[in-house]
């Protein structure tokens, strides 16, 4: 009792601590890129809008960068504290792959980001680009091995294991290139771009509500709806086969994802229903018969297994997969529709003069972040009731500590994560605030800084 | 020399190059309550904004590497270390907000400057009593910790917290002795040889408890032949201690702060000569803790290729930062 008790509060923590952590990547690795881009095109093109957009993005970037880090110190311990059994178990294969992940991606980003936030004056045009170009390239390794991590937890390939029962690295390449991990990294890359391209498209479209000439808020709403236009289609393509891939390894993930108890020939797409997992059955409302077999085995009449046909002790909770994957995809449908919207718009030459397009862009400004949040539960609780998938159980995973132990920190995470990230949530907003078309350095002499100069003088 | 040996030394270059860089700039949050001019704290904030994040990424990289390494290490000493590790964590993400909070909103740059302080001594508070439990030892029951959570709760402990924070006061008022001028620096000058004396006071103090924690530290350090070979470094503690005061009153510029990192490097190699050849005290040797040898090679080549280029653009960093830091150097 005691046991499952401490279990369910690591759970817990662990989701806790790191959908915090995710909203803030989710964000920087999109915000990293777009940087580039704008300071690249500065350099290019030397039109003022870019430099200014530069300047404007840069501060909110150094907010949730900040963010990012900090929450992302709390997860390098949380294997350790919470889930020691884990550790030492996988130590030998992940610990390399997320050491890799320090030495190539955390130091650059750390490394080239004061330059990026505090060296506009101290080095070139052209060195500052560079050292914007490795922060990116940093949020991008560090997706690249953080997502080889978590894909080799979903689909364990180039190991054996030792007479202590560790997992023993056999064939790095096998390990890391497993199975799921070109399709999950495509995924979330692609996810964290979308989630940047909406935020960046709010921002613009909300600047333009208040003034439709706006320039600056211009470049941002047809740079992102380029991106939700090009980038959206894509994912649900790169989704779709991920699903397949998720179909051959995680078959039990994919019924619970669709809503399958009962093993089918020609099962249907369910698109709504309620599923009920101790009935192990789903009260479907609404369905379209025959299309769950085409979209997942491409033939009208195949064979899908349902939860009731795998072992008992083996099965996700469809309650939760099968709402956060529609919500996910449910969002990304709403992005295709939108990127199709601007199009139209853009060939009407109503792009910049539509309000309601504009209502709906800021509307969908957090839908990446819910996507995103929604797309890692599906992948998370649908590997349940393993951490290994097929090899380690998350009950044989958890440190042996006491519950009171996890059950405080938890309260302290919690308490800290909201009144912190509710602090620079509110930050960014109020920076989001500011008309990006206006000076900056005119604002920044009357700033704080200005003040401490002449105090400075005086003394 | 044998890889599990390597990796032992590369993760004590991790741990001692985070203790040193991250030391100063928590140590600046550790003078903050003494700094109480707004401008003044500006400019000590600024001294290290642009590279806070760099130096902390070494604690990063001294737990994955235990991960990668020594993974039993890893899951017996972070669990008994759960409750002065949380606590250090949430001090780390208090304090690291705070360089961006802080200008956000004239009116509440106090509450995030109490946040930047409290946060930083937490932080440096519980490093140093995880230290102080780890060398008291952990038990160990088959593969893993086993003690109740308030284990490392204990004098020695909450001693060696107290130490650390005096210890990264010291790093923290001579970096600013060499990165401020004028007042500033006068005023660093002045908290710079209070907490050079405290650090002294400790580390005699924390030198003559080790040796009685474990009759094994006390062997390592007291039977003859050994004293021959570990009595050079108290003699050149003895010596860095006097060129530490000398350069403090002469009011040099950068050789206090250099002193004081001699100062911890040779507690530090201390430290490891009394743990040597366990990974965690008193039981578990660096041998048995190692991860399997394919582990040890595939991340070794990494370090052999990424810490040169590491240690390569940090410097450019630093040597783009150099110099005093003047009170307009920002981008907010
Ligand atoms: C797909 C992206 C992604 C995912 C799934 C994760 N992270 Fe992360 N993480 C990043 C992408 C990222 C990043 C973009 O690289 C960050 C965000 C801000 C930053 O500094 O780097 C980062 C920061 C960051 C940091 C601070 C690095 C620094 O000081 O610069 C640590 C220690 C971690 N993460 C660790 C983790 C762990 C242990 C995870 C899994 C449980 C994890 N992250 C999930
Ligand atoms: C960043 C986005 C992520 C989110 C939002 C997320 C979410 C979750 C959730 C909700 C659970 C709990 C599942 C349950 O209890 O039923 C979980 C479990 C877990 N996840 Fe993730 N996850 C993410 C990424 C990762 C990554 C990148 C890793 C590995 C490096 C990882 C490793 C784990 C582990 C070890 C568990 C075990 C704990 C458990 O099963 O309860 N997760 N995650
Ligand atoms: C458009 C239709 C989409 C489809 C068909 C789709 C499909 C999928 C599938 C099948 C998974 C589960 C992978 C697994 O089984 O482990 C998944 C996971 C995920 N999805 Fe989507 N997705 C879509 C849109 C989106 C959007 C718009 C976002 C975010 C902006 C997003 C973000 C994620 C994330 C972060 C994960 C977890 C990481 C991963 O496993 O890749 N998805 N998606």
């Amino acid at each position: 009792m005691h046991m499952f008790e401490a279990i369910d509060l690591a759970r817990f923590q662990f989701a806790f601590v790191v959908s915090f952590h995710i909203i803030f990547p989710a964000f920087t690795i999109g915000l990293a890129s777009y940087l580039a881009v704008l300071e690249g095109l500065w350099l290019w093109k030397r039109e003022d809008r870019y430099l200014k957009l530069f300047n404007y993005w840069l501060k909110i970037f150094a907010i949730a960068f900040g963010m990012g880090v900090v929450s992302g110190i709390v997860m390098s311990y949380q294997f350790g504290t919470n889930w020691s059994v884990f550790s030492d178990k996988t130590g030998p294969v992940l610990g390399p792959l997320m050491g890799y992940e320090v030495l190539s991606a955390f130091f650059l980003e750390a490394g080239f980001l004061g330059i990026m936030l505090f060296g506009m004056n101290k080095v070139g045009k052209k060195l500052h680009f560079f050292a914007t170009l490795m922060v990116a390239f940093g949020t991008f390794f560090s997706a690249f091995w953080i997502l080889s991590v978590n894909s080799w937890m979903h689909t364990p390939a180039g190991f054996s294991i030792n007479d202590v029962g560790q997992f023993v690295p056999e064939n790095w390449i096998e390990i890391i290139f497993n199975p799921s991990f070109p399709y999950r990294l495509t995924h979330m890359l692609m996810a964290a771009y979308l989630t940047t391209a909406f935020v960046v498209g709010a921002v613009g479209a909300w600047h333009l509500l208040k003034n439709n000439k706006n320039l600056c808020a211009r470049t941002m709403l047809s740079m992102a709806m380029w991106m939700a236009a090009i980038v959206a289609p894509l994912q649900l393509i790169a989704g779709d086969m991920h699903g397949l891939n998720t179909l051959e390894y995680q078959p039990a993930k994919i019924a619970a994802m669709e809503g399958h108890y009962e093993t089918k020939k020609g099962a249907p797409l369910i698109l709504f229903g309620i599923p009920d997992d101790d009935a192990m059955e789903i009260n479907s409302i609404v369905e379209i018969p025959k299309l769950g077999s085409m979209i997942l085995k491409h033939d009208f009449d195949a064979e899908i297994k349902g939860l009731k046909d795998f072992p008992a002790d083996e099965i996700p909770p469809a309650e939760i997969i099968f709402w956060s994957f529609r919500i996910m995809v449910g969002i990304g449908m709403a992005m295709i529709a939108l990127g199709v919207w601007s199009l139209l718009l853009r060939w009407k030459d109503k792009f910049y003069s539509t309000k309601l397009f504009h209502i709906v862009c800021m509307i969908m400004g957090p839908a990446g972040f819910i996507a995103v949040i929604a797309g890692w539960i599906t992948t998370e609780v649908g590997r349940q009731p393993f951490t290994i998938y097929g090899m380690l159980k998350t009950i044989d995973s958890v440190s042996p500590i006491d519950a009171p132990a996890v059950a405080t920190s938890l309260l302290v995470f919690i308490v800290t994560y909201f009144l912190v990230f509710g602090a620079g949530t509110y930050y960014i907003f109020k920076q989001f605030s500011i008309n990006p078309d206006i000076d900056k350095d005119q604002t920044k002499k009357v700033g704080s800084l200005g003040v401490s100069l002449k105090l400075f003088d005086k003394a | 020399m044998s890889i599990e040996l390597i990796w032992a030394i590369i993760l004590c270059f991790a741990i001692f190059a985070y203790v040193v860089l991250d030391g100063f700039d928590l140590g600046i949050g550790i003078n903050y309550p003494f700094i109480t001019s707004k401008w003044e704290r500006d400019i000590a904030m600024n001294t290290v904004a642009p590279i806070w994040d760099g130096n902390e990424t070494w604690l990063i990289l001294g737990g994955g590497g235990l991960f990668a390494a020594f993974p039993l290490a890893y899951s017996v000493v972070l669990p008994a270390l759960y409750v002065p590790l949380t606590a250090m964590l949430i001090g780390l993400i208090l304090r690291g907000v705070a360089f961006e909070f802080r200008w956000k909103d004239k009116s509440k740059t106090q509450i995030w400057d109490k946040a930047f302080i409290i946060g930083s001594i937490t932080a440096t508070f519980f490093q140093g009593v995880a230290l102080g439990a780890f060398l008291q030892g952990i038990p160990i029951e088959g593969r893993s910790f086993n003690g109740d959570w308030w284990h490392w709760l204990t004098p020695f402990s909450i001693f060696t917290g107290i130490a650390l924070i005096f210890g990264y006061g010291l790093l923290g008022s001579t970096w600013l002795i060499y990165k401020t001028e004028n007042k500033t620096k006068r005023h660093m000058q002045f908290l710079g040889k209070r907490f050079f004396i405290l650090t002294l006071v400790m580390i005699l103090i924390v030198s003559l408890w080790t040796p009685y924690l474990h009759p094994e530290y006390f062997q390592k350090w007291f039977s003859y032949p050994r004293i021959l070979y570990v009595l050079p470094v108290p003699l050149l503690v003895l010596i860095s201690t006097v060129f530490c005061f000398r350069a403090l009153i002469k009011n040099y510029d950068l050789q206090p702060f250099l002193w004081s990192i001699v100062l911890f490097l040779l507690s530090f190699i201390g430290l490891m000569i009394s743990i040597y050849p366990n990974i965690v005290p008193p039981g578990l040797d660096i041998w048995q803790a190692a991860a399997p040898k394919k582990s040890l090679q595939f991340l070794l080549i990494g370090v052999l290729i990424f810490i040169p280029i590491i240690i390569a653009y940090t410097s450019f960093t630093y040597w783009v930062f150099r110099g005093k830091t003047k009170p307009n150097e920002s981008y907010h």
